[in-house]
């Protein structure tokens, strides 16, 4: 058996990393468990000439595809999104967008204010210091003031706006519509060790320059100076329970594929919206026949997505296509409720500055716009950097109907009951995609762009994992408290995605992370009373 | 046997043609079809892990054929062509997506479009500022931050 440690955190992506440094500092054993290794950025895809081919292998974004050892596969047959993530030190920090808008103060009083959904049990203000802390540690670079978003002071300038920006600011301005530089977690210049972008361009699968913040390269250096121990390879099966109905620890599979059981004192989650509820349900024991925590049965339900309806176009101007960071421009302009669109809640609005040449031809094949034989090269040197893209980010309200749970068959490379996705899209949220598109539509126009298409939903959009071990003060109604303690077992903590209420509008990562640390600030101002 | 020596010489000769039909030469932009040489051998060096879903869409294509395709004549051919990727769901995908990932990224292809040949590591690419006043218009719109109670 292992010694014991004082803190387990299980996984080292966005949330586990951001708890594991604030913790660092009382000083506390802490070791983190991660079923992936450090990543090596001399092996990212735009080291080499076939960078766009390995999005389609090696480097998708879905773990079905891409199928490392260090994946477990996700049932998503029942959901028309189907689920993306990465698993190593970093997590899917590794493989975003590091498009970093946070959630709005409305976003927490949506019952409250819009009659649907619940209130989070916190408030922005709760967060406001951790949203500032964590900016500092990921390196935030955009420009405050924007009129619509709550103030952020990044510590780096914005991005360039670069052409593909120029012409959707000026479509925006046309219509007279929001948009401002978006906050993105890629260093516009030099940054804590971390070097300035040089616009390699394919950031989702990863940086190379490691100018996009993952947390391998940011929290985890910080934390493991602190003291904070990282054990890679390792797949937890469970988390055992005493019979105090306390967390004992969690057996694990190490690196060589031996079971080991590893005890702690106190036990925190960050696998995020499915990663979570998989571990709970398959810690289900005779104390806790339903799963872990899982006295209210909401673990794993209320599970939300972003829909992301996508609609782009070609412009007659060349675009910055490959040539920079994807992803520059937010709109707020629908982000607020307003009945008259006939649906509740909004959407932000996130632009793509274009593609590269590979994936512009397997995109525009797919869609009919590039066809095959004598014309192929005269369509293909009018869409190839040439295209922008509008998407609608739609807050999507929490479900019941909308869950994980754990496929009776399907089970990963340990054995371990691997989790299965039933999601359908709301009218709410169809509504609201619809509408999203239909203004998506005036903006391309405005731009003058053509051959205008749709990817509605983008099929491999589950970038977003939210609401599945949902927060909350009623032991019934929800799965951790206020301050990311489960109900039924007082020295387990969750930190992830999976605790959100309500999803907002925009990407969640910045929020994610805000919370874990908010979490962990909780747990060292109870460090003497933290069971009680 | 390497997944490259798992196409057979009849699935070879399929991938040629297709690949043909697919994106022929060019004379007027100087650039080879997808059935060169080259290309070819790219495609069938790195196959990889798109080997099965490849070789699977190579025989429905046989299948539609009826015999190797370069052998039709050409309306029959484009029929089949049309009918293959229609038909072929997720595999005749992979199969147009190897051909497409290995012909742009080939270097006269490249070159034809004014694109480097190189990878976007080290060097990186060059983004213009552009202009900022574009923003003036929403810096002097009025705050709109919908607020909490």
């Amino acid at each position: 058996m292992n010694d014991p440690v004082d803190v387990l955190i299980i996984g080292a992506g966005a949330s586990g990393a951001a708890v594991a440094w604030s913790l660092a500092d009382t000083k506390m054993h802490i070791l983190c468990l991660d079923q992936g290794g450090w990543m090596n950025s001399s092996e990212y895809p735009s080291t080499g000439r076939d960078w766009e081919a390995k999005f389609y292998g090696d480097w998708s974004t879905s773990p079905n595809i891409r199928k490392r050892p260090e994946d477990y596969p996700i049932n998503d047959d029942s959901s028309p999104i189907k689920v993306v993530n990465f698993n190593a030190i970093g997590g899917s920090t590794v493989i975003y967008t590091a498009h970093w808008p946070r959630l709005h103060p409305s976003d927490f009083k949506v019952k409250t204010l819009d009659g649907v959904a619940d209130d989070w049990p916190i408030d922005y203000d709760a967060l406001t210091p951790f949203f500032e802390e964590n900016d500092r540690m990921m390196g935030v670079s955009g420009l405050s003031g924007d009129p619509r978003s709550p103030l952020t002071q990044p510590p780096m300038p914005q991005q360039p706006l670069g052409r593909s920006g120029a012409i959707i600011g000026k479509a925006m301005n046309k219509l007279g519509w929001h948009w401002w530089p978006s906050d993105t977690t890629v260093a516009t210049m030099d940054y804590e060790g971390r070097a300035r972008c040089i616009n390699l361009g394919h950031c989702t699968p990863a940086c190379a320059q490691g100018a996009k913040a993952s947390t391998d390269i940011t929290y985890w250096p910080h934390a493991i100076r602190a003291g904070v121990e990282v054990k890679t390879h390792c797949r937890v099966r469970e988390i055992l329970t005493n019979e105090h109905g306390m967390a004992s620890g969690v057996v694990y599979y190490d690196k060589d594929g031996v079971e080991q059981f590893q005890p702690a004192e106190v036990v925190i989650i960050a696998c995020n919206g499915v990663g979570t509820p998989r571990l709970l349900l398959n810690s289900a024991s005779g104390r806790f026949p339903n799963g872990l925590a899982n006295s209210s049965g909401l673990v794993g339900k209320n599970l939300m997505f972003h829909p992301y309806a996508q609609i782009y176009g070609f412009v007659k101007e060349p675009t910055d296509s490959n040539r920079a960071p994807p992803t520059c421009l937010w709109s707020k302009e629908f982000y607020d409720t307003d009945l008259s669109r006939g649906f509740v809640r909004g959407y932000g609005i996130q632009f793509g500055r274009g593609a590269g040449p590979v994936f512009e031809a397997v995109a525009s094949e797919q869609k009919g716009l590039l066809p095959w034989g004598a014309d192929h090269h005269s369509v293909f040197r009018k869409l190839n950097g040439h295209r922008i893209a509008v998407s609608a980010i739609c807050e999507d309200l929490p479900e019941e109907h909308n869950r994980v749970t754990l496929d009776p068959v399907l089970k990963d490379g340990h054995g371990i009951p691997a989790p299965k996705v039933d999601y359908t899209i709301s009218e709410n949220s169809r509504k609201m995609m619809d509408h999203g598109l239909a203004r998506g539509r005036e903006i391309l126009e405005a731009a003058g762009a053509t051959d205008i298409s749709v990817n509605d939903p983008i099929l491999y959009g589950g970038w977003h994992l939210l609401g599945t071990a949902r927060m909350g003060t009623d032991p019934a109604r929800s799965v951790v408290n206020e301050w990311g303690r489960a109900h039924d077992v007082k020295n387990l903590f969750i930190v992830d995605g999976s605790v959100f209420v309500t999803s907002g509008g925009v990407n969640p990562t910045s929020t994610i992370q805000a919370v874990a640390l908010y979490v962990a600030d909780q747990m060292k101002q109870r460090l003497a009373n933290l069971f009680d | 046997m390497s997944e490259t020596n798992e196409l057979t010489s009849a699935h070879r000769g399929d991938l040629r043609t297709i690949a043909a039909m697919i994106i022929p030469a060019s004379d007027e932009y100087k650039v080879p079809g997808a059935d060169d040489t080259a290309i070819q051998a790219d495609m069938l060096a790195t196959l990889g892990r798109d080997a099965a879903l490849v070789r699977q869409a190579l025989d429905h294509l046989a299948r539609l054929a009826g015999k190797p395709l370069a052998e039709l004549d050409p309306a029959r051919r484009d029929a089949v062509a049309k009918e293959f990727r229609a038909s072929g769901g997720a595999a005749a995908a992979t199969l147009v997506r190897v051909v497409l990932q290995c012909y742009y990224r080939d270097d006269r292809v490249l070159r034809s479009l004014g694109l480097e040949l190189r990878a976007p590591f080290p060097l990186g690419y060059t983004l213009e500022q552009g202009d900022w006043s574009l923003l003036d218009p929403v810096k002097a719109s009025p705050p709109a931050l919908r607020r909490a109670p």
